[in-house]
């Protein structure tokens, strides 16, 4: 009567003593007692009469009864043990449909961040500047490459965008001059290491509506290991004044500030509440990709650490929210009811078919992360996709086509990770890199038990 | 009212999925991450 397969459709665990239960394919996400915890263990094995006799020394029997019927109840409500209709039948096709742009208007930078993927900023000794008719190009690509979509996306990258401000505020201006006769919205962000973030460059994106993220490390020495000048000297001091006047002009909303956690600060909580304890309230510190022999490298031994700094983190976060100060951390962000649907949720960042970026020259690749990489190189935008079985195999490497993600819980909150990761690390677009799978799993229980709690504390109000 | 499980939050991902999927919700790379993309946490732009 064992039925290993059942018990693959739900994931249960316990995070700071509150135990929690996610339905896998529903999303559908319960809070447990300890009783039902021990009767989940059994239920896809035994027979309810037997599991209270396996129990019968340390739960009375109507307790395993009562649990054993609430799970029986809600499995047959269709929310819990439910099966994914999709996994055996799943096959996009279709022209790619891209929708979002990664503008590189810069290969160039102002800083030479040690982690940097592009060569800390040197790009190989080759550096180049957008000029504006590929940036403009790029628009009309997009613009029909879209199809039926309303909304567009384009961010502006680099490098370092604000070193080709003007292109920037070029293709802005002539992307909304066209939005409106092709049925299209555009939605603007920029990325920036803020050292040129002045004044009037701030106006500028706030005038515009352009979303900023804001490069920042956290902690000064943190920051100026990291993310250092030319000579070697740290960039905190230059660019901490401009990250402060960004966000006090945009009320503390429409950004992020983003940080990079390496090796060096496997204590990132620190850098986090430093960013917080700034006033800023949008926060996000991501962990870094690099080559394992990277002397601020993330390796599989750190991952211990790095999974109790992320629940130390989640006290905190639930600490201040609770205060009455709260900030946003963006991986702590979970859409219970309201999250993308299920199509969505089968491939992650789109890139390669739904999500492109483009090269100085004009060039289109899957992303930035693949920019450069010859084999990737997919089309241009004054010719379009070239290479449409490129697309396709990007398109097909969702979470179906990924063995690994086939059978793991979060599935459909990660929806495979990312691609360029999987090349790097696996040398397979169909193999996760492994370490991010294990930091995404931590990432979306934690998120998931603040859920729980925030929830709990509003259904009390 | 159930004692032993409570129901925090559901939204039927294998429900209605022939209306769903029409791809204008946020490129989750757009936002924040570059490289530690979660889907989870994005607004669906039809809600």
């Amino acid at each position: 009567m064992h039925q290993p397969e059942k018990e693959k459709l739900i994931h249960k665990f316990t995070s700071r003593g509150t135990q929690i239960l996610l339905d896998i394919n529903s999303g559908t996400v319960f809070e447990i007692d300890a009783v039902t915890d021990a009767v989940l263990d059994q239920y896809c094995r035994r027979s309810k009469a037997e599991i209270i006799a396996y129990y019968k020394d340390k739960y009375a029997a109507a307790e395993v009864d009562e649990a054993w019927e609430e799970i029986a109840d809600w499995e047959r409500q269709g929310l819990l043990f439910t099966t994914d209709v999709l996994a055996d039948t799943y096959n996009p096709a279709g022209e790619p449909v891209v929708k979002a742009l990664c503008l590189h208007v810069a290969h160039d930078c102002n800083l030479r961040c040690r982690y940097c993927f592009a060569d800390a900023g040197e790009y190989m000794g080759k550096r180049e500047i957008m000029p504006p008719a590929v940036a403009k190009a790029a628009i009309d690509f997009v613009l029909t490459s879209s199809h039926g979509r309303k909304y567009i996306e384009v961010d502006f990258f680099g490098g370092e965008p604000l070193l080709n401000l003007g292109v920037v505020k070029d293709t802005v201006a002539y992307a909304r001059a066209l939005a409106g006769d092709h049925g299209k919205e555009f939605r603007f962000t920029l990325t920036t290491n803020a050292v040129l973030l002045t004044e009037a460059v701030r106006n500028y994106l706030r005038e515009n509506n352009i979303s900023v993220v804001l490069s920042l490390d956290g902690r000064p020495e943190v920051n100026d290991r990291t993310r250092v000048f030319p000579g070697g000297q740290g960039s905190y001091a230059t660019i901490l004044p401009n990250i402060r006047a960004m966000i006090e002009l945009l009320n503390n909303e429409g950004y992020y500030v983003r940080g990079t956690y390496t090796r060096w600060n496997a204590d990132f909580t620190n850098d986090v509440v430093h960013l917080a304890d700034l006033g800023f309230k949008h926060i996000s510190v991501e962990p870094v990709v690099a080559d394992s022999a990277a002397p601020y490298a993330l390796t599989s031994d750190l991952l211990p650490a790095l999974e109790r700094e992320y629940d130390r983190l989640t006290d905190i976060y639930l600490e201040r929210f609770a205060a009455g100060t709260p900030f946003n951390f963006f991986h702590f962000n979970i859409n219970t009811d309201n999250g993308p649907c299920l199509p969505k949720r089968l491939t992650g960042c789109g890139a390669g078919y739904e999500y492109l970026a483009v090269t100085p020259t004009g060039d289109l690749y899957p992303c930035h992360q693949f920019v450069g990489r010859t084999e990737y190189r997919m089309g241009s935008v004054f010719t379009g996709i070239e290479r449409p079985e490129l697309s396709r195999t990007f398109r097909q490497a969702h979470i179906y086509s990924k063995p690994q993600c086939r059978e793991c819980w979060a599935r459909f909150f990660c929806s495979g990770g990312c691609h360029a990761n999987a090349v790097a690390f696996g040398g397979d677009l169909l193999i996760p890199y492994e370490l991010a799978c294990a930091l995404e799993k931590k990432r979306v229980e934690c998120a998931l038990y603040i859920d729980v709690r925030k929830r709990a504390t509003a259904g009390n109000k | 009212m159930k004692k032993h499980i409570r129901l925090v939050s559901s939204q039927g991902l294998q429900k209605n999925i022939a209306d769903r999927g029409c791809g204008e919700c946020q490129t989750s790379c757009q936002s924040a991450c570059k490289t530690s993309c979660t889907v989870g946490n994005q607004v669906c732009q039809k809600q």
